[in-house]
């Protein structure tokens, strides 16, 4: 599998590598960029075209700007430079799946430039790393190759895109998909992007090279294609390392080229080489004017807060490091979190994590519950908060109406009333039962007196049995204590 | 005078007093088209039925007093780059052969919606590229003066049509000259007007900054009422104006007096046809009549138009052509073994040679390597060359004049063979799409041997109404006799 014989990990250590990544993200606009065509996904081929998408002759494009938005979104989000004139521009290159045979993107002036994307570390810090640019451009369609002959489906042509150009900061693979997976988080948090690698809506290109350590100078760029899920992403970039290395170490030269991963042997193996790399001939798209973004507009775009943001908000609102760790990773638990503590209080933040990150985790995971679209809402769970703060649930209890809650929606007054799940915690009710036991314990009220204060657990144990676990264990130890102390 | 030979404006007014029926007009036109074209090939289809029914709806709202426009009942003929949707529409080329839009351009909607019968699609050079119709991958039109000759192009059908009375008037589309020049050649009106006046939705690009949709029409009327129906913003083409179009026709008849046109020396020198010139200096002095002021300019960066634009209308066509490849719609080559052969072979056939010359020049002015040196460099000169007229404009010229075409309608076969001789055809018209500008021919009389002259006047951005205004004022003061062609008197 690997190219690197023996002779050659020894000598890993002397290397280092380059990475910078390169992600297309289908941006989460109702319709296309440049024309009114749904982007929903998994239509029948050729259902969600016009002559704008299927490039039919005399058609233009007309800018959708809720596509704009969500760039300026992401500009706002990583701390890019928002461009206030960008230019459209044309790439021509020829393929089947590109009806126009150019698709309209963005070249020397991209909407946004600059910025970074933080990256939370494992000690907690955060690390940026640094983007080049970001800039909007249309998707192209699907070749489909089948035993007919390879047919075309169009119904992704035209889909907004935007492509997050990232410095060549990251060494290895690891840092690399860590990077991805902060980055995949912040465009759901921004709710500009699905994430979702296996349909294409979120995709990468590698650009490595490795160096000897100590040395500044970039070693031939390789340009690597075709990675769609983490694993690869790792798996691909660890493959072309350790190629690198190897083609350096006997001696020879890395061929500046475009290499195409095999998910299956998980190598990587030459696509095009320098020379058979396309001129894409850009130049200006004569048929959209510049693309004028106002400080207003810029202004007026709202961003939610990042993963990592959320994070520290978490640890210091008293929720464990990793408790926040596990809600800030999927942004439907940040926000049930959120709505809870909103619905129960500023201190209840550490008690919304129990909950999120307990019973609500293990719901989802057994799928008995859909945060798409809830039975259930927060407020309702701040209900049961308050159930059990006024003593009328125990903790037992309140965990039973929670899941009730999560699974069914039942209003927790409801459940408590039909399962009898109330606490007894009226003194006066509980006194009878407080004397009873005392009355048919002498020998444990005889020893409890001469100092084996422990046998409390007992007496209350007692009563509990007598009240079928619905007494209030704080309230019969107290009494408990009032008789006999 | 049959009312199907009146010129457009004159036609409409017929039509409002009842004069006219628009069934009876558009058969007296199919009637023609059958005994002429023929001879003349304007047209390359007729869409006969629905023309008849266009028309037949148009008697009885022009019956009951309620028509849609001044153009109600109105033929009128398509250069084959407009989508027309279930109509054939090739653009004069082999690779488009056999395919039918689903849709209709916006101008050809609202040309529907204003009430013109359309009655077919007009023949051009294939893309819009030529000056004599001559590159039409389905041969060429002739120009109903002599038809020995060429109508000009590229919208040659579309001009010869007009004259021809086989329509009252018709679209084309200008990118360096493709309406004026034909216009010139067969002796009608013809106006590209400013970039971005009227949408280019639905309109087969060649080049899309330069490409704008213009009328045809025998009188400066005609021409102003079909500029009238289908000018406006179009959501759909982002480049065109969110100005109000106006009524140009009201203002028609305005004075002309206190207008000052500019002659520029550079459009009156070397290579202009001694007639034409005499014709074109006689054409200025009939606006000196109406009370017009003369003046003398200089555009000092028009000669070097003709290159600018070879750079920048290639660059831009090797673009929009790259979708002609075979895999969608129109031809596909038979080829057997790769994707590359099919691309090779389909556009390799599918495209003519001066298709070819301009998609290769316009490839390599994008290369890596030439972008700077070629294709910017051409832009920074068209930017001179828009500024030459601003300084005009700035200086009190409201309009330039100049002739529309160095030379009366040439013969068939005279230039083909000699690109850079058919390019020098547009001399005069291409700077005013390089700068984005309002351009009109106007007839200003034949030559001795009978051959059609124009006049061209060059309006500042958007105003056009002040444009047709003195191209009426041209028309009126030279009071030329409507004369037909010979072939369609006989």
């Amino acid at each position: 599998m690997s190219p690197a014989t023996a002779t050659h990990t020894k000598s890993f250590e002397e290397w280092e590598s380059v990475i910078g990544l390169e992600v297309h993200a289908q941006l989460l606009t109702r319709s296309k960029i440049f024309c009114g065509c749904p982007t929903a996904f998994g239509a029948p081929p050729n259902t969600q075209v016009c002559p704008v998408c299927l490039g039919l002759p005399g058609a233009l494009p007309a800018l959708n700007r809720g596509a704009v938005e969500m760039a300026i979104k992401a500009g706002k989000a990583f701390g890019c430079q928002i461009t206030e004139r960008s230019i459209w521009a044309r790439k021509n290159y020829f393929y089947p799946d590109l009806p126009k045979g150019y698709q309209i993107s963005q070249y020397e002036l991209p909407i946004c430039k600059g910025g970074s994307v933080p990256v939370p570390q494992p000690d907690g810090s955060v690390r940026k790393v640094g983007l080049t640019r970001i800039h909007l451009e249309e998707d192209a369609g699907k070749n489909v190759h089948g035993e007919n002959g390879s047919q075309v489906d169009l119904n992704r042509s035209g889909v907004p895109l935007i492509e997050i150009v990232g410095e060549p900061e990251l060494r290895g693979a690891e840092e690399a998909s860590e990077y991805l997976k902060a980055l995949r988080l912040a465009l759901l948090y921004l709710g500009i992007n699905d994430g979702n690698l296996e349909e294409g809506s979120f995709r990468c290109d590698a650009n490595v090279s490795v160096r000897r350590k100590g040395t500044s100078k970039l070693g031939t760029r390789v340009e690597l294609k075709n990675i769609n899920s983490f694993r690869f992403v790792r798996q691909a970039i660890e493959y072309e390392i350790e190629r690198q290395i190897g083609v350096y170490e006997r001696g020879e030269k890395v061929a500046q080229e475009t290499r195409l991963f095999d998910n299956a042997s998980g190598e990587t193996r030459p696509m095009r080489s320098k020379e058979e790399a396309n001129d894409y001939r850009y130049f200006p798209e004569p048929d959209l004017p510049p693309l004028i973004v106002s400080r207003e507009w810029v202004e007026k775009v709202t961003v939610p807060k990042l993963p990592h943001e959320r994070m520290a908000e978490l640890v210091a609102a008293g929720v464990p490091a990793a408790d926040a760790r596990t809600i800030t990773a999927e942004p439907r638990l940040v926000e049930l979190h959120a709505r809870i503590v909103e619905a129960a209080g500023r201190d209840s933040a550490k008690r919304a994590a129990n909950v999120v990150t307990g019973e609500v985790a293990r719901l989802l995971n057994e799928g008995a519950v859909d945060l798409a679209s809830p039975r259930f809402d927060a407020a309702q769970i701040a209900e049961v908060f308050k159930l059990q703060d006024a003593g009328t649930l125990s903790s037992t209890a309140a965990k039973d109406v929670l899941a009730e809650l999560l699974r069914t929606g039942k209003p927790p007054a409801q459940t408590v009333q039909e399962k009898g799940l109330s606490q007894v915690s009226d003194e006066s009710a509980l006194e009878a039962v407080v004397d009873a036991v005392i009355a048919r314990s002498p020998s444990e009220v005889a020893k409890y007196k001469s100092g084996k204060k422990n046998l409390l657990g007992f007496f209350v144990g007692q009563a509990m049995k007598e009240l079928k676990g619905k007494g209030n264990p704080g309230v019969l130890n107290a009494l408990f204590k009032k008789r006999l102390d | 005078m049959s009312p199907s030979t009146l010129p457009l404006g004159a036609l409409s007014h017929a039509l409002e007093r009842g004069e006219a029926q628009p069934s009876r007009i558009l058969d007296e036109c199919l009637a023609r088209i059958a005994k002429l074209d023929g001879k003349v090939h304007a047209f390359l289809r007729l869409t006969e039925s629905e023309a008849r029914s266009a028309a037949r709806a148009a008697d009885d709202r022009r019956a009951r007093k309620a028509p849609l426009s001044p153009l109600d009942g109105v033929p009128i003929g398509l250069k084959d780059l407009f989508c027309q949707e279930g109509v054939e529409t090739t653009a004069g080329s082999r690779i488009l052969q056999g395919y039918v839009p689903p849709y209709d351009a916006t101008v050809v909607r609202k040309l529907r919606e204003a009430g013109a019968v359309l009655v077919g699609k007009l023949n051009m050079d294939e893309f819009a590229m030529g000056s004599s119709t001559e590159n039409s991958a389905y041969g060429p039109t002739r120009n109903p003066w002599d038809l020995e000759r060429t109508p000009g192009g590229s919208s040659g059908g579309s001009a010869a049509a007009t004259v021809a009375r086989f329509v009252s008037g018709a679209l084309g589309t200008d990118t360096g000259g493709s309406i004026r020049q034909p216009a010139a050649l067969v002796g009608c009106v013809g106006l590209k007007p400013t970039y971005g006046r009227v949408s280019r939705y639905g309109v087969v690009a060649f080049a899309s900054s330069l490409d704008q949709v213009g009328p045809f029409a025998q009188d400066v009327r005609g021409v102003a009422l079909l500029l009238r129906a289908i000018a406006g913003h179009d959501a759909n083409d982002q480049t065109s104006s969110l100005r109000t179009v106006p009524d140009y026709d009201a203002s028609l008849e305005k004075p002309v007096r206190g207008l000052t046109v500019g002659v520029p020396e550079e459009y009156f020198g070397e290579g202009l046809d001694a007639e034409v010139e005499t014709s074109v200096r006689a054409g200025i002095d009939a606006l000196k009549r109406e009370g017009c002021a003369v003046k003398e300019i200089s555009l000092p960066n028009s000669p070097h138009a003709i290159a600018t634009y070879y750079l920048v209308a290639t660059a831009e066509a090797s673009s929009n052509l790259a979708r002609y490849d075979g895999i969608r719609y129109g031809y596909r080559a038979a080829a057997r073994g790769s994707l590359l052969d099919l691309y090779e072979q389909t556009r390799a056939a599918g495209f003519g040679a001066e298709v070819k010359r301009r998609i290769l020049l316009g490839t390599y002015a994008l290369s890596a390597g030439y972008y700077d040196a070629y294709y910017l460099r051409a832009q920074k000169v068209r930017a001179l060359i828009r500024r030459d007229f601003d300084d005009a404009f700035a200086a009190g010229v409201d309009a330039v004049v100049s002739p529309t075409s160095p030379w009366p309608a040439f013969r068939l076969g005279e230039k083909v063979d000699d690109p850079l001789a058919m390019y020098l055809n547009d001399i005069y018209t291409v700077p005013v799409n390089l700068a984005g500008l309002p351009g009109i021919s106007v007839p200003s009389g034949f030559t001795k041997s009978g051959l059609p002259i124009g006049l061209q006047l060059i309006g500042k951005p958007f105003e056009e109404e002040s444009l047709l205004r003195l191209a009426r004022g041209a028309e009126r003061a030279l009071a030329l006799p409507q004369r037909l062609p010979p072939l369609v008197t006989k």
